[in-house]
């Protein structure tokens, strides 16, 4: 259907990079449901658990940061529109937590993560691995503000942003794909954005 | 013991699911302010939807580019209409089609209700209803006083209007007239840049001090919400947080960008 009138602004050189639906913005907006959680790094742990809650592994903020960093370098994208090209983050990859744990194969295939403030989201684990995703701490080379999810989020830019869960303290595995926060209010249980997977059903 | 990432409270049971892009039909528009203006939309099936909910729009150009954004609901569940009061962005390509261009009996693409955590139902609500509005965030808020008003709720609600000018007060007199029928709902409007010769209410950004006063007019928990540009809702937000009864609920919706 043609918009009578509508013309639109090309703001991107690189259009091909942006998915269907989205607009290209050099600002980082902030969207949440809820306020920013306080978080006391002193108290932080980030957490494997199995289905059951069992801990399978625990680490605290030193020790997480001992397992050693790496650096993504991405473009995101949020279900509300915006796209934000070459955005350059600093954390420890999913499967170097998996490794640390001496998980060689994954007991489950989804897992959902779990933060302060009680988000959820469900991801499938292969999303997760080959460099895929990590638990971020830095963001363009400044620590992570509590506004973005610090002190650390999840990060896994090839789905819509809102899977990237703010203020993440752990993954619990599961058998089946249950739905978090987002997902049992109407959202895409996976979030391609390329294939424009912003709502159940889509 | 609860499990993390399980959810402990009931499960919703309300289908959440936005459904099919639909064609809506402008059938009214009108200027709220000098950057702000109203449309009215038809939707045939429109399924309903919940006051803060909003709706994705989508703009196709002859040569098939595409437009899509999100946009509150003004109007509340009562109204047959959707309206959505959209602000003037600078080079906002959305923005200034739906104030400039789009006009009675021209049609978009409408997708929604979408949201489901910040909505508000004059028919659940037990708890005192406190508003916090920043600009352009009166937008959902609006749609929320409106259903109760048409509800006929007497549950006590609490605004809190910031904006720079009166100038930008969107509903102005919708609220004055609001406030001044309803013995059960206040206004307090917060102008933090320009005020006029006779003003004698706040005129500075909202602060702690400000925050615990308005807290201080409910002796219970209340249900909260704060919507507008990303500063705004995180200082206001966490204040309500860090001063409000235990049992209060907080939720936040975030407009626009967070830089200059």
């Amino acid at each position: 259907m043609i918009t009578r009138g509508f013309h639109g602004k090309r703001k991107t050189t690189n259009p091909e990079r942006l998915p269907p639906g989205q607009y290209f913005t050099n600002d980082f907006p902030v969207l949440s449901a809820g306020p920013a959680p306080r978080v006391n790094i002193a108290d932080w742990t980030f957490e494997l658990l199995a289905e059951d809650g069992a801990a399978i592994r625990q680490w605290s903020w030193k020790e997480f940061q001992a397992l050693g960093a790496s650096d993504i370098t991405a473009d995101i994208h949020c279900v509300t529109h915006w796209s934000k090209f070459d955005t350059h983050w600093r954390g420890i990859s999913v499967e170097r937590i998996f490794e640390a744990a001496g998980i060689a194969a994954p007991p489950a295939p989804f897992v959902m993560a779990f933060c302060d403030g009680g988000y959820t989201t469900d991801i499938p684990v292969q999303d997760l691995l080959n460099g895929k995703a990590m638990i971020a701490w830095q963001y363009d080379g400044e620590p992570l503000t509590a506004e973005h999810g610090g002190p650390a989020r999840l990060l896994i830019p090839h789905l819509y942003f809102w899977k990237s869960a703010k203020w993440i303290r752990g993954l619990r595995f599961m058998e089946t794909d249950e739905p978090g926060f987002w997902e049992a209010l109407g959202y895409h249980s996976y979030g391609d954005p390329w294939r424009e997977q912003r709502y159940q059903g889509d | 013991m609860a499990i993390p990432g399980v959810s402990s409270g009931t499960r919703v049971t309300r289908d959440f699911r936005p459904g099919a892009w639909q064609i809506a039909r402008v059938v009214a528009t009108w200027n709220e302010t000098n950057r702000a203006r109203s449309i009215a939309f038809e939707v045939d099936d429109w399924p309903g939807h919940l006051a803060g909910q909003h709706v994705d729009i989508r703009l196709t150009a002859a040569d098939g580019y595409t437009a899509e954004r999100s946009y509150s609901i003004a109007s509340p569940p009562e109204d047959p209409r959707i309206v959505l009061t959209v602000g003037r962005l600078e080079d906002g390509e959305v923005s200034e089609f739906l104030n400039d261009e789009l006009r009675e009996q021209d049609a978009i693409e409408m997708r929604g209700p979408i949201g489901g955590a910040f909505t508000w139902s004059a028919l659940q609500a037990a708890k005192p209803l406190l508003l916090f509005a920043g600009g352009s965030g009166v937008v959902p808020l609006m749609a929320m006083l409106r259903h109760r008003r048409l509800a006929g709720s007497s549950i006590k609600a609490q605004l809190v209007y910031s904006a720079r000018s009166l100038a930008e007060i969107i509903y102005r007199r919708e609220l004055d007239v609001m406030a001044a029928h309803d013995p059960n709902f206040d206004l307090i409007t917060v102008l933090t840049r320009i005020q006029p010769a006779d003003w004698t209410g706040p005129s500075k950004r909202i602060d702690r001090s400000f925050v615990a006063q308005v807290l201080s007019r409910f002796d219970r928990p209340v249900d909260a919400y704060v919507c507008g540009p990303a500063s705004f809702v995180e200082t206001v937000s966490s204040l309500v947080l860090e001063l409000s009864e235990t049992g209060s609920a907080i939720r936040t919706e975030r407009f626009g960008p967070t830089g200059p």
